[in-house]
């Protein structure tokens, strides 16, 4: 079909893929009351993971993510569910507000050096933003072993996450 | 000292919270830092967890002390880590409870 707007493509992703371990990281975890610095690996100990790497904080994606995942009840099913973005702890615990996500167990890793996007093989370079590069939407659902169990990554910007799909993979690793 | 269980509430660029985290540094001790918000209405876990909404606040595990105020704090490392320290899970509860009061 001919749109009269462009969809960029995005190069190949190039991340870990189902059946890799997971790379771990370290950021500080945001939640409605305090940050703390978090690893992966902390998370996967006590359950399986649910990371969304998603545009900054204020981008229209970021907004519709949070809100589907929300009104998905992502946050009743028995897995951390954890975002990633390149925005400040402060503007971290303004989305869980704006989103209404602080009465879930949703919490945000921030990375204002977007050092985990470029460890996951997802960085999205912007065009028109000097200086500022932030992770492509990306999806992941991981194990305890951290062994990966689903991966998606937008490879056209911009791209929404296979929500069905997303949470067909989280139901299953229940 | 083995590895003290001990968890810091405090709000970046706060000279009174660099002081005790400075004290923790001082004796070597593990910490995990939490960092809350300027506003006080939006410090709500450092009320739970203290009764208070000013930061710094410290829980140490190890002794089951939790306490506020720097000035109190830097004393309580000083006495329960520091060289001076004998007996400190005794004499450090006491002060809490005392403070409490």
């Amino acid at each position: 079909m001919e749109l009269d707007f462009d969809v960029i493509e995005l190069d190949e992703p190039d991340h870990p893929e189902v059946g890799e371990t997971a790379p771990d990281f370290e950021r500080p975890l945001v939640t409605d009351e305090y940050w703390e610095d978090t690893t992966l690996s902390a998370l996967t100990e006590t359950g399986p993971v649910a990371l969304v790497f998603h545009p900054m904080n204020g981008a229209f994606p970021a907004t519709y993510i949070w809100n589907e995942l929300r009104d998905r009840g992502f946050d009743e099913y028995d897995i951390h569910v954890v975002g990633l973005s390149i925005s400040t702890p402060y503007e971290h615990k303004n989305l869980l507000r704006e989103r209404e996500l602080t009465e879930t167990e949703i919490r945000l890793f921030s990375d204002p050096a977007n050092e985990i996007a470029e460890q996951y093989g997802i960085v999205n370079d912007l065009d028109g933003m000097a200086g500022i590069t932030e992770p492509r939407p990306a999806t992941f659902v991981i194990d305890t072993d951290r062994t990966i169990q689903y991966a998606w990554a937008a490879t056209e910007h911009p791209e929404f996450p296979d929500y069905d799909e997303f949470e067909a993979a989280v139901e299953e690793i229940q | 000292m083995s590895n003290p269980q001990i968890t810091i509430y405090r709000l970046q660029a706060c000279p009174f919270c660099e002081r005790a985290v400075r004290k923790l540094q001082e004796y070597d001790l593990s910490y995990t830092s939490r960092f809350v918000e300027p506003l006080h209405s939006q410090r709500n876990v450092v009320k739970r967890e203290s009764g208070v909404r000013t930061v710094p606040v410290i829980i140490d595990e190890a002794t089951g002390v939790t306490m506020a105020e720097s000035a109190n704090i830097v004393e309580y490392l000083d006495r329960t880590y520091g060289e001076q320290a004998s007996e400190p899970h005794t004499e450090a509860t006491a002060t809490v409870a005392e403070e409490r009061s």
